[in-house]
């Protein structure tokens, strides 16, 4: 794997006058932000505001109605979605757990697939699944696939961390452990932007969305 | 480990797990190749000339079964876009999710054939053709196969129109297979190998492209 996509290299992402448009539906216009390395941006906005198509948009999978989306990393501008894909990590609102895998075999795959060598037992100990980590997935609760996530998003290792309602199921203890995943991880230099209906508990701007 | 098995030897062990599709396929080839001679009757020169036929009809129809969940249960759980995040292209994933198909299914329904074969009173000289053709054919049903599934990766019940896509494409590759079996009952020369081939072979090699494609038109949908 190259340098790109690690850690300290990514510097800032920014969006000017954006406009999304879903199933033929205006769903937002005229949205932009900044987001400097170290920060937090957490979106906030009523059920079908758009945060969930900005954060589809940002990881390069939507591509904008109108705008744009430039990341800024070390000497170079990336505007390109596909190869902003590559500074991504990503928590949905699925929780990407096949029934027949284990934890710890979910992990395993996707340290495979971003070509990373984590420690997939200290992840699993972390977000509080070592019990579980040998159980089929389609046995564990809702809150321990989100645990599941967390783990795999710190385990990707990317700069740029798109979270779509990461506390969505989980305990008081979980919520917790998924503010002290994003601190952590902008305090290393990366950025993380939010998609939440709950207080995250930490320092973040706001983007409102209407 | 790199990437591309990443994903093959994912997609093989979800195939092979309980309730994964190779089983099925299996037991679903060998279920319609044991009830043709129950219905058609006990003429063993019919059965014989109507084996290769009804076997490669068969194998594709079980590929099928296996074939609508290729991309969908991937793209329902989200996985699809955490795979499209990763450094491995989407033409690569494809490719190796066809590998994995036909590794599963393909393969086996290849190793079975000469067995369900007995059933057909086919002559010894047959085999070899039957398994051949399966073993070169069933590349291009795993392939085209999954340029229909991504294309209806979205769609409910999309494994319902996945047949009207697949099957017409399909039609070479059952035309060639169980040609080049007749052919070798009546002990003539098998130009339908090569055919087969080759249209096994474009197919593998442009079915990535396509999927990767539509597999980039439905994470934007």
């Amino acid at each position: 794997m190259t340098a790109e996509g690690k850690l300290g290299v990514l510097k800032s992402i920014e969006a000017h006058s954006l406009s999304c448009i879903r199933g033929g539906r205006l769903v937002f216009r005229d949205v932009g932000f900044r987001v400097e390395a170290g920060r937090t941006l957490s979106l906030e906005g009523p059920n079908g505001a758009g945060k969930s198509s900005l954060l589809r948009m940002i990881a390069g999978f939507l591509a904008p109605a109108a705008g744009v989306l430039v990341l800024q990393s070390d000497g170079a501008e990336i505007s390109d979605g596909e190869e902003r894909g590559h500074f991504i990590g990503w928590l949905g609102h699925h929780d990407a757990a096949k029934p027949q895998l284990t934890p710890r075999e979910t992990l395993r795959f996707f340290a495979d697939l971003y070509g990373v060598s984590g420690d997939i037992d200290g992840a699993l100990v972390e977000v509080g699944l070592s019990r579980a980590s040998d159980l089929p997935c389609q046995y564990l609760s809702a809150g321990q696939k989100k645990r599941l996530s967390l783990a795999r998003l710190k385990l990707s290792n990317r700069a740029l961390w798109l979270l779509d309602e990461p506390l969505a199921a989980l305990d008081t203890a979980g919520k917790s452990l998924a503010a002290q995943f994003i601190s952590s991880h902008v305090a290393s230099g990366g950025i993380a932007i939010v998609a939440t209906h709950e207080a995250l508990g930490i320092d973040a701007a706001r983007l409102a969305l209407a | 480990m790199n990437l591309f098995s990443a994903i093959l030897f994912r997609d093989m062990r979800l195939a092979t797990r309980a309730g994964g599709s190779a089983a099925l396929a299996l037991a679903f080839f060998a279920a319609v190749a044991t009830l043709v001679p129950l219905g058609v009757g006990s003429d063993l020169h019919l059965l014989a000339r109507i084996a290769g036929g009804i076997l490669w009809i068969a194998a594709v129809l079980a590929a099928l079964l296996s074939l609508d969940r290729l991309f969908q249960s991937d793209f329902e759980d989200g996985s699809l876009d955490l795979i499209a995040l990763s450094p491995l292209s989407l033409e690569s994933m494809s490719f190796a999710k066809i590998a994995a198909h036909w590794l599963t299914t393909g393969l086996p329904l290849t190793l079975l054939s000469p067995l369900l074969g007995v059933l057909f009173g086919l002559p010894l000289q047959a085999y070899g053709p039957l398994m051949f053709s399966l073993a070169i054919g069933t590349p291009a049903v795993s392939a085209i196969g999954a340029i229909g599934a991504s294309l209806t990766l979205s769609i409910r019940r999309g494994g319902l129109i996945l047949p009207f896509i697949v099957l017409p494409l399909l039609a070479p590759a059952v035309i060639f297979g169980s040609g080049a079996v007749l052919a070798a009952l009546d002990g003539l020369s098998n130009g339908a190998f090569w055919l087969l081939g080759a249209f096994s072979l474009v197919a593998v090699l442009l079915a990535p492209f396509a999927s990767a494609a539509a597999v980039r038109l439905n994470l934007a949908g």
